[in-house]
């Protein structure tokens, strides 16, 4: 270091130029950030050589010092830049170095992380409620386990109703009087008792949920189901509402291209019965083995609101209507996704849940 | 129900094509499962009826004849037969060459060649059933009735297509061909034709006089009509009815059971016929069974009755189990001359249930369950009566037995014009609303402004309200005439769904946190619900069962989902490697106590989440490591998931059934129990065959949602810097890390502190481990100065000695 040297040396020349020439080589030597900072630190810092010149300037005649003076500012304002390019090229030429020699194979596999899936029904049954939740219908659910009431009374199937042979039930082993009054819900209908009973019209609600029948399974029945319920009573829902409301539906469900078939059907619970059917996925109404032929297939069971059923909860059967539907999503994940085999759903094989 | 459009032809011209009907009637409520073409690929030309003229045996072979048949062609052509049952005068369906044919022996379907048989030219067939795809049987030659129009094509004369339809419960008048003869008439414009039912009562008796009838329990039966037909032959039906009774899907037996049957499907009313001189004292009580009486049925078995069945008995016994079966006692035999016919109306439920408790559910019964019109009674048994008389050689008894002790009305609806528009959606005109009614048998008059008098025919049980009228005009004008609209009211208020919208958001953090979601059935067996429940719970709350079902595999409500959980696992670990993370969000059914359950309470449905996480951790290629998931990794889903709804878990070593005490937390959050974590007991693991560390979560969702945060509150107070600082503290071995991180979050200059190291081994004190910390000092209303932070952190250090004998380490 030359600063505690140059204090000794009071009155000694100080040669600008040498100190410059020497400033420049040191920079052009510097090759990285660290080298530059102590290149900074020697020459420009608080106790680098500029620094000590300009010190020394106190002992000097006043002619000496202004000329000196002058000159030791432009170097400094001189160093200071080449400091900054010096820099920029230093960094500039980093970067192509990383470039040439580090480039990454973006082919690789990147670093994984965990991806979750939601289950298909899952999938299947939020699609369907929230175009229904777009329509004004609010959710709502009830419970799994059912009374006879909510489950065949209420909804006008009597315990003689040949209709009970429509849903094999599976009932809870607890007798009273020789009848099982409890049972796993074959159906989400007994909701639209249970929501009128707490509710006035207007009414517009989804019910999905679990539901169950008592039968065996094959690649196209599976004892557990899960359903969606749809209801809406007020003044003036007519059977073309309910109409409307279904054929909006299968085409945001299905497709815009998706034909839709309405026809009479009968539950016990509804009058008069719709069974909505849209053109087979397969065949496009041809005719083939997934819509048996038929060339369509049955997506939803509908109608309007027995007015029994409205009358025994309270409402003017005279005045307001309404509509009900069903709809599974086994059944529509099946045929959307082109799955042969409905129990796979349940099965919950990674294989089959991952494609989801 | 299987319909021979054919034999629909008797009752309505159907001019329609079997595809285009069936189509009418699936889209008018009753759906065409599939149309059977009977004799759709026998070539007109080539495929006749014939008669065979002469046989003669074959020169060369003694099985063989040659056969001299007349086909309606020019002249009468020899073939060489096989069959033993050929015989000269017989109508046969013959085949030329060229004809296709179903080959006898294969089963393939071949073109037929002219061939030599035995040295014998033979240029056509005489078919059997099988050759013409109409049966299996290949012994013999298919023979006609005599009267076949000889040269008429056989698809002319055999040809059929049946409609397999399914019926709806409610229509038992579909169950008919007169039934469904007047809803093709009503869909296509035509006309019915009633079959006859008039008939020449030769003999001079009348029925009331020789048969007494007493119904016990109108209750169950409300119209009883008999007839009595004397001088019966019992032998093989016409050749027509043979077709009929086939066509519909019975066996014919003989003209009287045959007569019977065809009677129920042409008109849907099941008919019994008893051999009369068996009636004790030709009286007939229509009463409930006693409790375990007995009768043998005509299907030879002994059936033990209940006081809720209803039987036909004698003066003396029971005769014949009400609308199911007849007894065996009453049955008709060869030797039967006289004949009481029955044709009554009984209660559907006592049907329905006598059919199902003694599994005998009978082409009757299953007509009955449903509901028939009285009046059907009369018109069945005089129509039976008519064929009984023609067919079967019988003389009938003048008129009939009527037991009808309340007569039903005539059902008559008052249905409005804006009633009509407000069910339909569509103000539809007066003539198009008559004529549909019309044409399906209602009488119809128009009062104007508003009003339509109907008059419901009697075969229509179902139709009882107007509304049930608007589905008739809906469905025979088409559904696809209502229009289409959308719902235009006021939109209800929407009530929030607090715990459903938690469940869907833990859902979605379990899934965005790496875990995959499963479905399992909600039924299981005891046995799996034993491995993860201790005994003694199980026996206080025993899980819900099913009765009846169908697999022993899904008999129990299960009150927790762990063992599905876990048996899914053990499913998938066979054929995974790395890391396996599933969860299932699901409902749990308690049990309420037996007598709340007596009461009629339902069981307590709880939602829960479950997770189970085993196998080891993925690399940086996302291949298995060495390293197996632990506790925490498990802990960091519960993290994630509750971090996701705004909430913060506490946990606590616990002890649980089914996992292993010392890896076993409890999850609280504010004081209140959530759930659970910890490492499956290794022997419940072996148990679903699962012999690595495997770690179960639950939450409860319904505890959540009574401490899930509400609305969160937006805090602005970052304004001064924080200051961070580390903190590495000895402490004793077992104290809990989470305890002394809390308390450090306790002093009122610490926003918050993070764990990020436990350190046990060389240069900590055995019994005591070294807990890194992160604490962030931050004041709302200023900038902390170092001195402060300095003061803050010796209170804190001053207050960990002494609540936990922590102390800085060195
Ligand atoms: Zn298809």
């Amino acid at each position: 270091m030359r600063g505690p040297m140059a204090d000794q040396q009071t009155g000694t020349e100080v040669d600008i130029e040498a100190i410059a020439a020497t400033a420049r080589a040191g920079l052009a030597a510097a090759d990285d950030e660290a080298a530059l900072e102590s290149w900074r630190v020697a020459q420009l810092g608080r106790k680098g050589v500029l620094t000590s010149v300009l010190r020394q300037l106190a002992g000097l005649p006043i002619e000496e010092r202004r000329r000196i003076g002058a000159e030791a500012n432009a170097l400094k304002t001189e160093l200071e830049a080449a400091l900054e390019s010096r820099r920029l090229s230093l960094a500039g030429e980093r970067l192509a170095a990383t470039v040439a020699g580090g480039q990454v194979d973006v082919t690789l596999p990147g670093r994984t992380k965990r991806v979750g899936r939601l289950h298909p029904i899952t999938q299947t049954l939020r699609e369907m409620t929230d175009i229904f939740v777009s329509m004004g219908f609010a959710v709502t659910e009830g419970p799994e386990v059912e009374t006879d009431y909510y489950n065949f009374g209420a909804l006008l199937i009597a315990p003689d109703h040949p209709a009970r042979d429509m849903q094999d039930t599976l009932y809870i082993d607890y007798q009273r009087d020789g009848a099982y009054p409890f049972m796993l819900r074959t159906h989400t209908s007994p909701n639209q008792v249970r929501f009128m009973e707490q509710h006035q019209p207007p009414i517009r609600v989804v019910v999905p949920g679990r539901c169950y029948r008592n039968e065996a399974t094959d690649p196209t029945h599976e004892w557990m189901i899960t359903q969606i319920e749809l209801l809406a009573v007020d003044e003036g829902i007519s059977l073309a509402d309910l109409k409307g409301t279904l054929f909006e539906f299968a085409k945001r469900m299905f497709g815009q291209e998706r034909k839709v078939r309405f026809r009479c059907d009968y539950f016990p619970y509804v009058e008069p019965g719709v069974d909505m059917s849209i053109d087979c996925f397969l065949c496009g109404g041809e005719g083939c083995r997934m819509c048996h032929n038929e060339g369509w297939i049955e997506i939803m069971g509908a109608g309007m609101v027995h007015p029994q059923i409205l009358t025994n909860m309270g409402y003017d059967a005279e005045r307001v209507t309404g509509f009900a539907a069903g709809i599974g999503a086994e059944r529509v994940c099946l045929l959307r996704n082109g799955i042969e085999d409905i129990r796979s759903f349940y099965q919950n094989d990674l294989r089959f849940l991952e494609q989801f | 129900m299987r319909v021979s459009l054919k034999w629909l032809a008797d009752y309505v011209d159907v001019t329609l094509s079997p595809e285009e009907l069936a189509h009418k009637l699936t889209m008018a409520g009753m759906e065409s499962a599939a149309i059977e073409n009977i004799g759709g690929d026998w070539d007109s030309e080539l495929i006749t009826v014939g008669n065979v003229l002469d046989v003669q045996p074959h020169p060369d072979a003694d099985r063989l004849v040659l056969a001299t048949v007349d086909h309606g062609g020019t002249e009468p052509q020899t073939v060489v037969c096989g069959a033993p049952n050929v015989e000269a005068g017989q109508r046969i369906a013959f085949a030329r060459a060229g004809a296709k044919l179903i080959d006898g022996r294969s089963g393939e379907r071949a073109v037929l060649k002219p061939a030599k048989i035995r040295g014998v030219e033979s240029a056509g067939m005489v078919c059997s059933g099988k050759e013409l795809g109409l049966s299996s049987d290949h012994e013999g030659i298919l023979v006609l009735a005599a009267d076949a129009p000889v040269g008429t094509a056989l698809s002319t004369y055999l040809g059929d297509a049946v409609l397999d339809l399914d019926l709806t419960p409610n229509r038992p008048d579909w169950m008919s061909m007169l039934g469904i003869a007047r809803e093709v008439a009503a869909l296509t414009g035509a006309t019915v034709r009633e079959p006859q039912h008039t008939y020449d009562d030769q003999a001079d008796e009348n029925v009331p006089a020789v048969v007494a009838v007493e119904i016990a329990d109108p209750d169950l039966c409300s119209r009883y009509v008999a007839t009595v037909v004397e001088g019966v032959t019992l032998g093989p039906s016409p050749q027509w009815l043979q077709e009929r009774v086939t066509a519909g899907g019975m066996r014919p037996i003989n003209n009287v059971v045959d007569i019977t049957n065809y009677v129920m499907m042409e008109l849907g009313q099941p008919l019994h016929a008893f051999d009369f001189s068996a009636v004790q004292d030709a009286k007939i009580v229509v009463r409930r069974a006693r409790e375990g009486e007995k009768l043998t049925t005509l299907d030879g078995e002994e059936r033990t009755l209940t006081k809720d069945m209803l039987v036909i008995a004698d003066a003396k016994k029971p005769v014949a189990l009400a609308g199911v079966m007849g007894g065996a006692d009453s049955e008709i035999t060869e030797q039967t001359t006289t004949i009481l016919l029955e044709s009554a109306t009984f209660h559907p439920g006592c049907i329905r249930r006598t059919a199902a408790a003694l599994r005998s559910r009978t082409e009757a019964s299953a007509r009955f369950e449903k509901g028939l019109s009285p009046e059907l009674a009369v018109i069945a048994a005089q129509r039976a009566t008519k064929l009984l008389v023609e067919l079967a050689g019988g003389r009938a008894l003048h008129g009939y037995v009527d037991s009808y002790p309340a007569p039903a009305e005539e059902v008559r609806i008052d249905l409005t014009r804006r009633r009509l528009e407000q069910v339909l959606g569509i103000d539809l005109p007066t003539s198009k609303v008559r004529a549909a009614l019309t044409s399906l048998g209602f009488s119809v008059r128009w009062s104007p402004p508003e009003l339509y008098e109907v008059r419901v025919p009697y075969w229509r049980t179902d139709v009882r309200i107007s509304d049930d009228l608007a589905e008739e005009v809906a469905r025979v004008i088409g559904y696809d005439q209502i229009p289409t609209t959308n719902l235009s009211g006021a939109l209800p208020s929407v009530a929030a769904q607090p715990l459903r919208n938690l469940r869907e958001s833990l859902r979605d953090a379990c899934a965005a946190a790496g875990m995959q979601e499963v479905i399992t059935y909600s039924l299981t067996t005891q046995e799996l619900l034993a491995r993860v429940l201790p005994e003694d719970e199980m026996a206080a709350r025993p899980p819900l069962k099913v009765a009846h079902t169908v697999s022993s595999e899904y008999e129990y409500l299960r009150p927790t989902l762990w063992a599905s959980v876990l048996r899914t696992a053990a499913a998938n670990l066979r054929r995974h490697d790395g890391e396996l993370a599933l969860f299932e969000a699901a409902r749990v059914y308690l049990p309420p106590p037996r007598e709340r359950l007596e009461a009629g309470e339902l069981p307590d449905e709880r939602e829960h989440v479950v997770g189970v996480v085993t196998g080891q951790r993925e690399d940086r290629w996302g291949r298995a490591s060495d390293e197996a998931v632990d506790f925490f990794d498990a802990k960091g889903y519960v993290d994630a998931a509750l971090a996701a709804v705004g909430l913060t878990p506490a946990l606590s070593q616990a002890e649980r059934f089914a996992l292993l005490p010392g890896r076993t937390g409890a999850v609280s959050v504010d004081g209140r129990d959530v759930g659970v974590i910890g490492q499956v007991h290794p022997a419940v693991a072996a148990q679903f065959d699962i012999d690595q560390d495997v770690y179960v979560f639950e939450l409860v969702v319904d505890e959540l949602l009574e401490v899930a945060a509400g609305d969160r509150v937006y805090e602005s107070d970052f304004r001064y810097p924080p200051v961070v600082q580390d903190l590495a503290l000895v402490v004793d071995r077992d104290l809990p890390a989470d305890q002394v991180r809390s308390a450090i979050e306790q002093h009122k200059l610490v926003r918050a502190a993070r764990i990020f190291d436990v350190y046990e081994g060389e240069g900590i004190a055995d019994g005591k481990k070294s807990l890194a910390l992160s604490v962030t000092y931050q004041a709302p209303d200023r900038t902390l100065t170092l001195e402060e932070v300095a003061k803050a952190q010796d209170s804190l250090l001053k207050r960990l000695a002494k609540e936990f004998s922590a102390e800085l380490r060195a």
